[in-house]
């Protein structure tokens, strides 16, 4: 069972995620190394395939490397929960079909160790020790098709140009988070 | 409904009239910008993909600046493929190192990005060129690669902040106070998703180089971008390049454009300011504490151009800095080192005890050239202060203006440069 990382800072930016140093690579495995250094190092020894990670908001603030979802992933990471991103963090886990979930909240409900239960369908993720369910706002649809697509360099190529805007980043979801639907009255 | 710039030029760039936030849209790139760090990802991905193609060498612009001149070997191959891509793909604008500097600084100075464009890069600080009246915004790798592919990018059409700037800035304080003290105020995710607008009297008299300040730092509020209408200022700068108004496309926000929030700022009110460790909105009023300084530190995209060094010289000259502080000035381009050497602005930095560096990112995220130690305190006028942003993750960084910058070093200690108002003159005139 996925075990649940808690950082439950707000802010939490690109350089504690993976510092500039490690920048010179772009291979997943060799930044997965390095994942959450700065801010703790014993982190990539205890996490294992498949596990999450809750945070506080704005995660992923700064600069706009995308070796800060690789990195994630690479260490075995299979989803993040928080409040809300920061946009490029946010688009760039869109891009790679990374999971980033919009959940007020979310690192409150857990401790960090406790074992959690991800159910995409129902729009939670439990905690098995308390039993505590936390709901995430739906994953968007243009982002389900560009994770169905392999990423966004597949969908580019496999689709006709126009068909990005039939799609929605719009869903019912948390305050303040970027699945916030747009003031399109 | 009114439009706002924002989404005037996305809709010019997507095919539509009209616009409204929220709404999905596949973007047309007038240019795309390519470093060192980001773009041999990006390149790899598409090779992998058999998707190896550029839609324009004439649309993208190359300038490896993060790890140059390269501090290692790595650092040196990732030169080399941007290097090779650029003369196997016949990319035309091409600044190599000894002919460019940061991508940022040099992109706004050739006059390629012109009013109205679209811009995107694999690099945060791509919202510089916003104070061209330009939607330019930051992206991941996979994006630069579409864009590559392309010309083209998704977009979620943003919403807008409307910043409005009253008043004029006092003696001594900067555009890079006004803009430290917005985020102070909106919080470092304040502007999440969002453009951040500049507009107002301070605004219609501040020069090109002070809104690029402005605009750079809009990613620290986690805008989208910044933006800056066109007026008579950004048409003198464009004219200065050879550009003139016919080879471009004003916007201006309509009068009854919707915004999500307005703020409102007294530039009069406003007074140097610092931002201490480890988050942009962590801001103070410079001298406020005492705070001793191990290093000092001037450059990057943010705060590295010919007005910014002008006002370190003027407060540096005659002076030495404190004998237990470390400085580094770094122009940001080869153009604005010319520049400095030549208004005898190098003589003075280094006549008061400062190195004087290649223009690169270096140091500014702890690369190369001035990485920080363990418990070291840098006052600098870079942009980020987070976490091991400078090199060593129990280092401290102090965000200020150039011309805090440069009256810490002197002191050894972060001090308030208005204490030199009678000697320095009017800070921050770029005179182009």
């Amino acid at each position: 069972m996925p075990t649940v990382h808690v950082f439950a800072r707000d802010h939490i930016n690109t350089d504690e995620i993976i510092p500039a140093r490690y920048l010179t690579t772009d291979i997943e495995s060799e930044l997965a190394k390095f994942a959450m250094e700065d801010y703790d190092k014993d982190f990539v020894k205890r996490v294992k395939p498949g596990d999450i990670m809750v945070t506080g908001a704005d995660f992923g603030c700064g600069s706009s490397r995308e070796h800060a979802v690789w990195c994630l992933r690479g260490a075995g990471i299979s989803a993040i929960l928080a409040p809300n991103f920061a946009r490029i963090f946010y688009r760039n886990a869109i891009n790679n079909g990374f999971l980033a979930l919009e959940a007020q909240d979310v690192a409150a409900a857990f401790t960090d160790g406790d074992e959690g239960t991800l159910d995409l369908a129902a729009g939670t993720l439990t905690n098995e020790r308390t039993g505590q369910k936390v709901a995430f706002a739906p994953v968007p649809p243009f982002a389900l098709e560009i994770q169905k697509a392999g990423g966004w360099l597949e969908y580019m190529r496999d689709h006709m140009p126009r068909d990005v805007e039939a799609q929605s980043l719009n869903v019912v979801s948390t305050e303040g988070g970027h699945g916030h639907a747009g003031q399109a009255e | 409904m009114g439009m706002t710039i924002a989404e005037k030029i996305l809709a010019a760039h997507s095919g539509h009239d009209v616009l409204v936030p929220g709404q999905l849209i596949e973007c047309a790139t007038d240019w795309v910008l390519c470093h060192e760090i980001t773009t041999p990802a990006a390149l790899r991905m598409l090779e992998e993909r058999g998707m190896d193609r550029v839609f324009n060498p004439d649309q993208i612009v190359a300038v490896p600046d993060h790890s140059v001149p390269a501090m290692n070997i790595k650092a040196a191959q990732m030169y080399q493929k941007l290097k090779s891509w650029v003369q196997k793909n016949g990319i035309k604008h091409f600044y190599d190192v000894g002919r460019g500097g940061i991508a940022h600084v040099v992109l706004e100075n050739t006059g390629l990005m012109k009013p109205g464009q679209t811009l995107v890069s694999g690099d945060s600080h791509t919202c510089n060129a916003g104070a061209l009246g330009t939607f330019a915004t930051g992206v991941g790798s996979t994006d630069l690669a579409g864009a590559i592919y392309a010309g083209k990018v998704w977009f979620k059409v943003p919403e807008t902040m409307l910043i409005k700037v009253s008043g004029r800035l006092q003696p001594g304080v900067t555009p890079k106070d006004l803009v430290l003290e917005v985020i102070k105020r909106i919080g470092a995710d304040g502007a999440n998703y969002l453009v951040m607008e500049w507009v107002g009297e301070m605004i219609d008299h501040l020069d090109m180089e002070g809104r690029f300040t402005l605009a750079n730092m809009a990613i620290e509020a986690g805008g989208k971008t910044g933006i800056i209408a066109v007026d008579d200022t950004t048409r003198a700068y464009m004219a200065a390049r050879g550009v003139t108004p016919d080879q471009y496309t004003e916007y201006q926000s309509d009068p009854d454009a919707k915004y999500k929030v307005v703020i409102e700022v007294d530039a009069g009110a406003t007074e140097p300011t610092v931002a201490y460790p480890h988050i942009p909105s962590n801001g103070r009023v410079a001298g406020s504490d005492r705070i001793k300084v191990s290093h000092a530190y001037v450059g990057s995209c943010t705060n590295g151009r010919i007005s910014d060094l002008r006002d370190v010289a003027r407060i540096l000259k005659g002076h030495k800095i404190a004998d237990d502080v470390q400085m580094i000035v770094v122009p940001a381009t080869q153009l604005i080192w010319k520049q400095a050497a030549q208004e005898g602005l190098l003589e003075i930095f280094v006549d008061a005890g400062a190195s004087v560096s290649y223009p690169s990112c270096g140091a500014c995220l702890g690369m190369h050239s001035g990485v920080l130690g363990p418990d070291d305190v840098c006052i600098s006028s870079t942009n980020r202060n987070f976490v091991g942003r400078m090199g060593d993750p129990t280092a401290q960084i102090y965000l200020a203006s150039p011309a805090t910058v440069a009256a810490s070093a002197i002191a050894g200690f972060i001090s308030d440069p208005r204490a030199y108002n009678d000697t320095i003159g009017t800070l921050g005139k770029a005179g182009d």
